[in-house]
């Protein structure tokens, strides 16, 4: 018997129609053919346009000087930098806000989904009020509302300068902490010339917790034994901390720093020099023991000076190049060194000498605290400042964030039906354990996709920044930028690219965590 | 057993005795208090702290409105009331400039003569919507929420009667197209005839058309250009438009994202990624700086037309997502049952599924467009006066020069109440979904 | 305008208009009414009244160019801009004028593409601090933390100045007037620099001036004038010389009381008779009617009087004419002759 073949039918073109194994791909060719002709009218149009302004699209304004100052910066940057920095300052700015404000929105946000759920009446009430308040008031009043409050209420600095009975009207909390209406100062840590030593244990100590805990769980679940995590973890930490910074303060509180200031003559101490030149202009770096010992060793001597602050050397370096300062700290052992280099590079001309004053570095890390100025304007000098945009956008981000991820933890406690406690319950699980190896697991997996979108939309919001000038990336690059060179293509063109990569960035990590978390169904 | 209560021993209790009353800590508030509010030490702080808030909020606000001023003209009028009353000029709010600027803080720049026009324009678009949102109501009367964005263009705007009538009609003759050019050519020609006629329509006809009617027939209101649009009024025209603009277009990337076509679903995948993973502002600077650029040479559209065009993508975006969230929620068996009755995928979609795929997202739409309406207050930046850029300008004026937080206790008050009774709204409809499913 | 037929629609909606650049003129009589760029609020300059009337300094400038027009100062659509979208919707044919106090600068005058069509106000950039800071110099504020307008020619100039005098600021940058006023009030920021005429103006709405006082350091100049897109110098023209006309007929004393009557008939001045369009056809020169200046100083009164009843002496604002009198009182304004 022989099957015949089923004849094939010759194609014909009203298959591409009718055919439904060829519609599709019809379909499709022509879905991507109008989506070209689109993007080609759209194309067309703005070089049209754009030629009948007499603009072409060049990004070589980037390189161009910037000839603006950005009050708040995490990079060392002066309005002689370029706008490409500006925007670079613009980015970690925004970077900087979006961690803050995630991080706190989620542990706002947590703390009243859960207290939201309490039998507590007043409590829930209180933070049913919170959340609702706060999801149907535009974020852009309660940014304006909240920066608005920090302006009205906050003390201004010059409050906390000691009148000629040396009282002050405002006093710093702890003698280290001032929150004005310019800002909030904090003290900061200075670090001495190996700190970074510190920082590679820390590292180094945190690989090793990681591994701790790894293994806890590998244990756990073979065997059922619990290992504690806890109190080793902190050993961990804590014990080659300690231990480097007093080896390390035991080098630095020998090493010697002297200064290196622009035409000091030979064997001059601070005292003659400054009487010589009027009054320096000391290159201050926080972050450096030396640097902040140095002010110290300076402000004891009793002499005259200004201060420009710096991030780092090579920073204070370049500006001491140009003129902007004309003292800075160095370790004696290269001081000859830096005057030389320093010399070669002067602009006038003049020649870097080494002062004849010693002092010792410091311990390996220091503490400074803010400080009213003794003369001119007042001000804090030393320490950190949190400006007050930044501040207001963060509380305001993350309170308006908190609301929604309050709702979504609300709801994610409340899928875990009553019976997986109940369960665990009967099998014996304390309450505390409980929480950690039954609800929670569960609920994260309900949490976990909605809070993705709320640390998205908290990223994007940043962008309100604008409300209060705080200068972020739209603030710098979309803002005085594109002001000034009235390139408004590029530059909403990069700006429109930097958050959509930090959009996929976040969802990409998120994601992976998820991944994570999410039932594993075999 | 009956045995047993017929020998029931003397000192065995015949009848119940009545309950006694619970001790004294075991009723009523006391009690209530001590299982809500003094159950545990950690629960006594939690009371004891939110109680201070509250008392704290209580105490420092009420002065403030207890003191304050609602009749002057002038913010120095209002410091002048509050000191004749041996107040300092803090001491008080000066809501007084409310009740001289409200009409520009909802209407904004809008003719007080025509203020009928958006009361009755938000009048018509509430009942206009009732069909869509409770389904007692019959479904025929659909047609009417169909009709009326063009009323309500037409009240709000203004102009000849005969543009929006005569843009409707283009609709009216897709849809015959559909209908009656189906049968001869079939199911996708159909679809792109009846694409391709109104859209010509549109750009070549009605310009005349209504030229023509209109001088037969000169019916219309005093055209009103959308400068005049301000305050609240311009939010709303704002929020509500793009999300009834988006509606069709989210779907339609809806449908592309979940279709299996490759390049439909990249490129539906892509527009929605992009959109959404850019701030709102970014997007409305694009509507003022740079959309005009590509639109075509020689014209200039409305900064609001823009805003709106940009809106309405944006929105398109998230409606989409909601919208592919109703359809995964559905049981397979749904998309199945209409393959199963011969229906292709227009008539599948049409009339199994997205009715369906529409009704569980219903509340997700609601609240996409309460985040919309709250983000039209970001228009400020672009210079159009909503609300907030009303307040700019109010304390411009050399009267209120200096005014703060009375106007934006106002403006955050009306925006609670419109977005809370929304939100009440999409939670009692989620709830009878529910309720529904089960 | 042919092209918009294709958008017919939203031609209809009256939500899209033509643009022909080649003739701003022809657009703006076609449709009815000029659009002008104001800012959306600056105390004197240009703010909306409790009706939606806009009222100031540069809305007048916009209502005169109107009135040469049409002959009528209500025929013009206000345009609120903020410094950051004020250029492109002039680029870009959303507004025809652009008049919000916006310094003249080489780059904007050719980088840009835009021509400015003179100077209505001859402003500097300077400094108010509180007395209480104890401060005389511009030199002595070392230290300090500085409110600016963001999006303007002051951060540039701030920064300038600071740098070359080596001295360290912190910067608060601030949208609006309005905002920099609470900040600065509420001792937010030691000192606030924007032009001298926002700063006396800003000081004049305080509870106590006589708390605050201006530095007498000015470290820039900042002619502000009204600007047009480039390349359409018919519309610049009209634009330029209904300026010039305002400053004219002060001058000439030729005030929005007395216009009608000196119109009326040819006087003995042929100047103002030429001006006023009762002599020759200067009108017809630039494309108006003959009475284009007449109907423009009828609109809001010539430059002094604009000057007077919007940020004068009279007015809460109170600033001095200074730079800004005729240049017969000492001042710069120095209008070219019409004839």
């Amino acid at each position: 018997m022989s099957v015949s073949e089923a004849p094939k039918p010759a194609f014909r073109l009203s298959q591409l129609i009718y055919d439904s194994r060829y519609r599709s791909l019809t379909i499709q060719v022509v879905t991507l053919a109008l989506f070209c002709l689109g993007l080609w009218w759209l194309g067309n149009n703005a070089y049209a346009n754009l030629d009948k302004l007499g603009l072409t699209p060049d990004f070589g304004f980037l390189q161009t000087r910037a000839g603006y100052d950005i009050g708040e910066t995490l990079i060392p940057y002066d309005s002689s930098s370029t706008h490409g920095r500006a925007a670079l300052v613009g980015i970690f700015n925004t970077l900087l806000l979006a961690a803050m404000g995630c991080s706190t929105a989620l542990v706002i946000g947590v703390l009243a989904g859960v207290l939201r759920l309490s039998k507590n009446w007043v409590v829930s009430k209180l933070m049913s009020f919170y959340v609702e308040g706060f999801r149907n008031v535009p974020l852009l009043l309660w940014i304006f509302l909240i920066f608005a409050i920090f302006t009205e209420s906050r003390p201004p600095p010059n409050t906390f300068k000691p009148n000629a009975d040396g009282i002050a009207e405002n006093e710093m909390w702890l003698g280290a902490i001032a929150s004005t209406n310019q800002g909030t100062f904090i003290p900061s840590l200075s670090f001495s010339t190996l700190g970074w030593v510190i920082w590679l244990t820390l590292a180094l100590a945190l690989v090793a917790v990681y591994f701790l805990a790894k293994y806890a769980k590998k244990i756990q679940s073979e065997t059922g034994r619990i290992v504690p995590v806890l109190l080793p973890a902190i050993g961990i930490i804590v014990v080659p901390l300690v231990v480097a910074y007093f080896a390390l303060s035991a080098i630095s509180s020998k090493t010697e720093y002297t200064f290196v200031a622009v035409g000091a003559e030979q064997s001059m101490d601070l005292a003659t020099y400054s009487e010589a030149i009027g009054r320096p202009d000391y290159c201050a770096i926080g972050s450096e023991t030396g640097a902040v010992n140095g002010r110290r060793y300076i402000e004891e001597a009793e002499v005259n000076f200004r201060r420009r602050d710096f991030f780092g050397q090579s920073d204070a370096q370049s500006a001491f190049e140009q003129g902007t300062c004309n003292l800075i700290a160095v370790p004696v052992a290269t001081a000859e060194a830096i005057a030389a280099d320093l010399t070669e590079g002067l602009r006038n001309k003049a020649v870097a000498g080494v002062l004849t004053d010693r002092y010792m570095e410091g311990q390996a890390i220091e503490v400074s605290y803010p400080v009213m100025s003794p003369k001119g304007i007042p001000r804090f000098e030393g320490g950190g400042k949190i400006s007050n945009p930044l501040i207001a956008l963060w509380i305001a981000l993350s309170l308006y964030t908190g609301a929604f991820i309050a709702e979504t933890v609300r709801a994610g406690i409340l899928s875990v039906s009553k019976g997986q406690t109940e369960a665990a319950a009967a099998l014996g699980i304390r309450p505390n354990r409980l929480m950690q190896l039954v609800v929670l697991p569960q609920a994260l997996r309900v949490i976990i996709p909605p809070l993705i979108s709320q640390f998205l939309n908290l990223t994007k919001n940043s962008s309100l920044a604008i409300a209060v000038s705080y200068p972020d990336i739209r603030g710098t690059l979309g803002g005085i930028t594109l002001n000034q060179t009235g390139r408004a293509l590029e530059c909403m063109l990069l700006l429109g690219i930097f958050y959509l990569a930090l959009s996929l960035a976040i969802s990409f990590v998120m994601n992976i965590y998820n991944n994570r978390m999410k039932l594993k169904e075999r | 057993m009956t045995t047993a209560n017929a020998k029931n021993p003397s000192y065995v209790r015949e009848t119940m005795l009545p309950q006694a009353a619970p001790p004294l800590g075991q009723k009523g508030a006391v009690r209530w208090m001590m299982e809500n509010l003094f159950s545990s030490p950690l629960n006594t702080i939690l009371t004891l702290v939110s109680i201070y808030v509250i008392y704290a909020v209580i105490t420092g606000l009420y002065p403030q409105f207890a003191n304050s001023v609602w009749s002057a003209d002038s913010l120095s009028e209002c410091r002048e009331i509050l000191a004749s009353e041996g107040l300092g000029s803090h001491d008080g709010f000066c809501f007084a400039v409310i009740q001289d600027r409200w009409r520009q803080l909802l209407f904004g720049f809008y003719p007080n003569t025509e203020y009928w026009r958006p009361v009755l324009a938000l009048v018509l678009l509430i009942v206009g919507i009732m069909p869509v949102l409770f389904d007692s109501i019959p479904r025929k009367f659909i047609i009417g929420t169909l009709l009326m964005p063009f009323a309500l263009f037409f009240l709000l705007w203004g102009g000849s009667i005969w543009g929006p009538v005569s843009v409707a009609l283009g609709f009216a003759l897709g849809w015959a197209v559909l209908k009656y050019a189906t049968p001869i050519i079939g199911e996708l020609g159909g679809i792109i005839v009846a694409t391709i006629i109104p859209v010509l329509y549109w750009l070549f006809l009605v310009g005349p058309i209504v030229g023509v009617l209109h001088s037969i027939l000169p019916i219309g209101l005093e055209f009103i250009a959308s400068k005049a649009f301000g305050g609240f009024m311009l939010s709303i025209v704002i929020g509500v438009a793009s999300i009834v603009l988006s509606l069709p277009l989210g779907i339609l990337l809806a449908l592309g994202r979940s279709s299996d076509m490759l390049i439909i679903n990249k490129l539906s995948t892509g527009f929605i990624e992009i959109i959404r993973g850019v701030p709102l502002i970014v997007w409305l600077f694009t509507a003022s700086l740079l959309l005009n650029y590509f639109l075509p040479p020689g014209t200039n559209f409305d900064l609001m037309l823009r805003v709106i065009i940009m809106v309405t993508l944006f929105s398109a975006a998230y409606i989409a997502e909601v919208v592919r969230g109703g359809l995964a929620a559905l049981p397979k068996g749904q998309y199945e049952g209409g393959d199963s009755l011969g229906l292709n995928y227009w008539q599948s979609m049409r009339l199994v599924v997205l009715p369906q795929a529409l009704k569980i997202s219903i509340p997700g739409i609601v609240n996409t467009f309460i985040g919309l309406f709250k983000d039209t207050t970001l228009v400020v930046f672009i210079g159009l006066l909503d609300p907030i850029g009303l307040t700019g300008s109010i304390r411009a004026s050399t009267d209120w020069n200096g005014i703060y937080w009375e106007l934006y206790i106002f403006i955050g008050l009306m925006f609670f109440i419109f977005c809370f009774s929304m939100g009440r709204y999409s939670l009692y409809l989620e709830k009878k979904l529910q309720r529904e499913h089960c | 305008m042919k092209k918009t037929v294709f958008l017919g629609a939203l031609t209809v909606a009256g939500l899209v208009a033509g643009v022909a650049s080649a003739a701003t003129l022809d657009d703006v009589k076609a449709r009815g009414a000029m659009n002008c760029g104001v800012t959306t609020g600056l105390v004197g300059f240009a703010a909306p009244d409790a009706n939606g009337v806009w009222e100031g300094f540069d809305v007048s400038v916009c209502r005169a160019v109107a009135a040469a027009v049409f002959g009528n100062g209500d025929a013009v659509e206000f345009v609120p801009t903020t410094g950051e979208t004020r250029f492109t919707a002039l680029a870009s044919g959303e507004i025809d004028l652009l008049a919000r106090n916006t310094t003249w600068t080489f780059s904007r005058d050719t980088d840009l593409k835009f021509d400015f069509v003179g100077v209505n106000y001859y402003d500097g950039q300077g400094f108010m601090v509180p007395k209480a800071l104890g401060v005389s110099s511009a030199k002595d504020l070392d230290g300090a933390t500085v409110c600016i307008q963001t999006g303007t020619t002051t951060e540039l100039n701030l920064a300038d100045y600071f740098r070359i005098n080596n001295i360290s600021y912190q910067p608060v940058p601030i949208q609006t007037n309005a905002e920099a006023q609470q900040q600065y009030l509420a001792g937010a920021c030691d000192v606030y620099t924007t032009d001298a005429s926002g700063l006396a103006a800003t000081r004049a709405t305080f509870e106590a001036p006589g708390d605050h006082i201006l530095l007498p350091e000015i470290i820039s100049k900042e002619p502000l004038g009204p600007l047009v897109r480039h390349g359409d110098n018919d519309w610049g023209d009209i634009a330029m010389w209904t300026l010039n006309a305002l400053i004219s007929a002060e001058e000439l004393g030729i005030t929005s009381a007395n216009v009608a009557e000196l119109s009326a008939a040819p006087t003995d001045n042929p100047e103002i008779n030429r001006l006023l369009g009762t002599e020759g056809d200067l009108g017809a020169m630039i494309g108006l009617s003959a009475d284009w200046a007449r109907n423009a100083i009828a609109a809001g009164g010539n430059y002094g009087e604009i000057f007077e009843k919007n940020i004068g002496e009279a007015t809460p604002i109170g600033l001095a004419r200074g730079l800004n009198a005729q240049w017969t009182d000492g001042g710069l304004l120095y209008s070219p002759p019409f004839r």
